[in-house]
């Protein structure tokens, strides 16, 4: 800790600019894009990259550069309240288990075990059928995917911070557990924590991409680079294009998310930065 | 070497060996599954597209040209008054259970199509039918309440094949025909199997021995199996721009015919705001339906300005009467109170021609200030459950497969929700006509009506993209009646 907390790496640099980027689109896309999204332009159908816009248009001959800039937003728009929700649910669920340990400790892990046997897919299909498929069906798909997955990597670390001595002392003198969880537990599982949302993040919008693909996520006509990829499969002889640009879009994204969780770690994670010290 | 050489020519020699017989069984794709196989009972196309003339036969049946053709009647006189029709039956024609098929069946099979507790799709066929007589076996006398200039033609349609008594109740499940081909299985979300009929009345008709129907909704899955060859044709091809890549392979035949569907995006006309007809004027007005053909069917398919068939001589071009004018349309919706905007939805089901068409009339509406959401149902159970049935629902679309059914508009409870007397008077009128001339003129008057009225949107005829094995003959290239007749399916070598 002598000059800054964060030590820069290469996965960092380079998924942090990924990142940038996709959260920059998706916020450009809000204000701006080449042309109207929804419109089509029969006459202009399925024209290659250059020929008409950046990376030529689709088969309604919308322009693709703006599909996938607003289809980044709506990527984003799901993934991220998807994650949080998932997060803050579990995350509240592991600092219970390792405060209080015990039989509700036990309940609360089997419990995770059992949401986590159900693929986000088939959550998204059950969630779907109770209050119709779309995208809020998406969202809490993603989340109820994502609540095990913080119970436990939060459990995990909380339980290494409840064996610390400054804890057992504050315990000693009889401070409150949630009061420990609150102002003692949580600060230091941050890091943890905000690796482990940017690792979810990358998933989330994969899973979404997923969804959509499946007709269960965005509905048409907003764009989604799930169902770009859907839509372009049919032409794929014909015009290429339609089925790479959403398919790079999808893989820089989630590598950019990927490799900015993998720096983060290094970065921030305390038992990395003992050993190197 | 030589060993090799000759084990190498007997793996030949049993590869080729197959091929030198030609090939008795056909696999036929269809993008639908039929919900049961008694097309007598229940409108889905995918029943007929199954059993029609396969499985089932009429009295009469419609051939590849849209004719009338004797099938189990094998003659019939019609009374100068157009009342009665006396129809003389094939002899020796048995049930694939065994029983004789008889003047009986006939009157039974009629008279169940027209009970009041009958779910027939199609009963206005045998609404004019005032009584059937069966004075012999092989005879059987209609008597009409009033002529009916469409009657031997409805006489065709699967909802009229003959049934017998004793087997009608399980004819869903387990049908029970006259046909050449027996039903032998039926695998649920996969296929139907049908055999050759060894006891078929036209003697040595068929050449087929197995005809299986398989079932893939998928576009891309379609594609597939026709190329790995686990299907041996796809008569309708749900993907129009992948056809194109099979007009250039000549292993197989890619056939653009015509059909008898037109599609349609519905109105609830009873509800609000599609009660207003400029409301639906103004919603055809947005709709540029060149750009739509172009779009959701790459071209292939022509525009319709009523609901009639291109092929029927009666057909009159309407698409200009209420032609593609955007302001046109924005002028209407102001005029009828929407000109801030309007927020509909549209229930569409999966098929590719109605996801896309309604993703571009959404878009096309949109530029008109009408707000179209895309709500995508399921085809045929949830969207007979919620809008053929309920009529729950604002805008849907759909093909409507079967020939001359201008009526439908006529209908009371259809899922329009459509009134218009003048149009029911002269339906009805229509139907007593059984003079040709008079009658088609009188079926263009409806069409005028239906065009000036714009009840639904009517969007462009879905044409028949055929695509086959090149050594398959005998398979239909257009579809003047909905079907997958194979009785004249053969292979070449």
């Amino acid at each position: 800790m002598k000059r800054s907390s964060l030590r820069w790496n290469t996965a960092l640099i380079v998924g942090g600019i990924l990142t940038a980027l996709l959260i920059v689109t998706a916020l450009l896309s809000l204000v701006w894009t080449p042309e109207v999204p929804t419109r089509v332009r029969i006459a202009l159908r399925l024209k290659a990259p250059l020929e008409a816009g950046l990376l030529g248009t689709d088969h309604f001959g919308r322009d693709v550069t703006s599909l996938l800039m607003v289809g980044a937003w709506n990527s984003l728009a799901i993934a991220w309240p998807a994650v949080l929700l998932g997060a803050a649910i579990g995350t509240a669920i592991g600092c219970a288990a390792a405060a209080w340990k015990g039989i509700a400790d036990e309940i609360a892990m089997r419990a995770s075990d059992v949401i986590f046997a159900f693929p986000a897919v088939l959550s998204a299909i059950m969630i779907g059928a109770l209050v119709g498929s779309g995208p809020l069906a998406a969202v809490l798909a993603i989340a109820v995917f994502n609540i095990p997955v913080f119970a436990r990597v939060t459990r995990g670390v909380a339980l290494q911070i409840w064996t610390l001595d400054y804890i057992a002392a504050a315990r000693a003198i009889g401070k409150h557990p949630l009061k420990i969880t609150l102002e003692d537990v949580l600060p230091n599982i941050a890091g943890s924590l905000i690796v482990q949302v940017t690792i979810q993040l990358a998933l989330a919008i994969l899973t979404e991409a997923g969804l959509s693909y499946l007709g269960l996520g965005v509905r048409p006509p907003n764009p989604s680079w799930g169902r770009m990829l859907s839509d372009a499969q049919t032409y794929l002889s014909q015009a290429p294009h339609l089925a790479i640009a959403p398919g790079i879009a999808i893989a820089l994204s989630v590598l950019g998310l990927n490799l900015l969780g993998d720096g983060l770690r290094d970065a921030l994670d305390p038992t990395l930065r003992g050993r190197e010290g | 070497m030589s060993k090799r050489f000759l084990a190498a020519a007997l793996l030949f020699s049993v590869s080729i060996a197959p091929a030198l017989a030609a090939k008795t069984s056909l696999v036929i794709g269809m993008p639908i599954e039929p919900p049961g196989l008694d097309p007598t009972i229940a409108a889905p196309v995918a029943i007929r597209e199954v059993t029609w003339a396969n499985l089932y036969e009429g009295l009469v049946r419609i051939d590849r040209d849209g004719r009338v053709q004797p099938l189990l009647a094998k003659s019939w006189d019609i009374s100068p008054d157009g009342l009665t029709y006396t129809f003389r039956l094939q002899p020796g024609v048995k049930f694939h259970d065994g029983t004789a098929f008889d003047s009986a069946d006939v009157k039974f099979a009629f008279d169940r199509a027209r009970a009041p507790t009958s779910t027939n799709a199609q009963k206005q066929i045998f609404a004019p039918i005032d009584t059937i007589e069966t004075p012999d076996p092989l005879t059987v006398v209609i008597k009409l309440k009033e002529p009916s200039g469409n009657f031997l033609y409805y006489l065709g349609w699967g909802d009229a094949v003959v049934v017998a008594p004793e087997t009608a109740e399980n004819n869903k499940a387990n049908p029970v025909g006259t046909g050449p081909f027996k039903f032998k299985s039926w695998t649920r979300g996969d296929k139907v199997e049908l055999v050759r009929n060894a006891d078929y009345w036209q003697k040595d008709k068929t050449k087929l021995e197995s005809v299986t129907f398989r079932f893939i909704s998928d576009p891309q899955a379609q594609v597939a199996a026709l190329r790995a060859g686990d299907v041996d044709a796809f008569p309708n091809l749900g993907a129009p721009e992948l056809f194109t890549e099979f007009k250039k392979d000549a292993r197989f035949k890619a056939v653009v015919g015509n059909t008898e569907g037109e599609i349609v995006a519905g109105m609830n006309n009873a509800k609000k705001p599609f009660d207003d007809v400029r409301v639906r004027r103004a919603l055809m007005h947005a709709i540029d339906r060149m750009a739509l053909v172009e779009g959701a069917y790459s071209g292939y398919g022509q525009p319709i300005g009523g609901f009639f068939s291109p092929n029927h001589p009666a057909f009159v071009d309407l698409t200009r009467v209420v032609p593609y004018d955007p302001a046109k349309a924005k002028a209407l919706l102001a005029e009828a109170g929407y000109g801030k905007g309007l927020s509909i939805t549209i229930k569409v089901p999966q098929m590719a021609y109605a996801s896309r068409s309604a993703e571009l009339l959404s878009a096309m509406l949109a530029e008109v200030g009408v707000e179209m959401k895309i709500i995508p149902t399921e085809f045929p159970a949830k969207w007979i459950e919620e809008v053929f049935k309920a009529k729950d629902y604002d805008v849907t679309i759909v093909a409507h497969a079967e020939p001359l059914d201008i009526d439908i508009f006529a209908r009371d409870n259809y899922y329009f929700n459509y009134k218009n007397d003048k149009f029911k008077a002269l339906i009805a009128d229509i139907a007593k006509t059984t003079d040709e001339k008079m009658r088609f003129a009188k079926y263009g008057e409806a069409q005028k009506i239906l065009a000036e009225d714009v009840p639904a949107l009517f969007l462009f005829q879905l044409p028949k993209l055929g695509v086959w094995n090149a050594k398959l003959k005998g398979l239909w290239e257009n579809s003047p009646i909905p079907s997958n007749d194979v009785t004249d399916a053969s292979w070449s070598d």
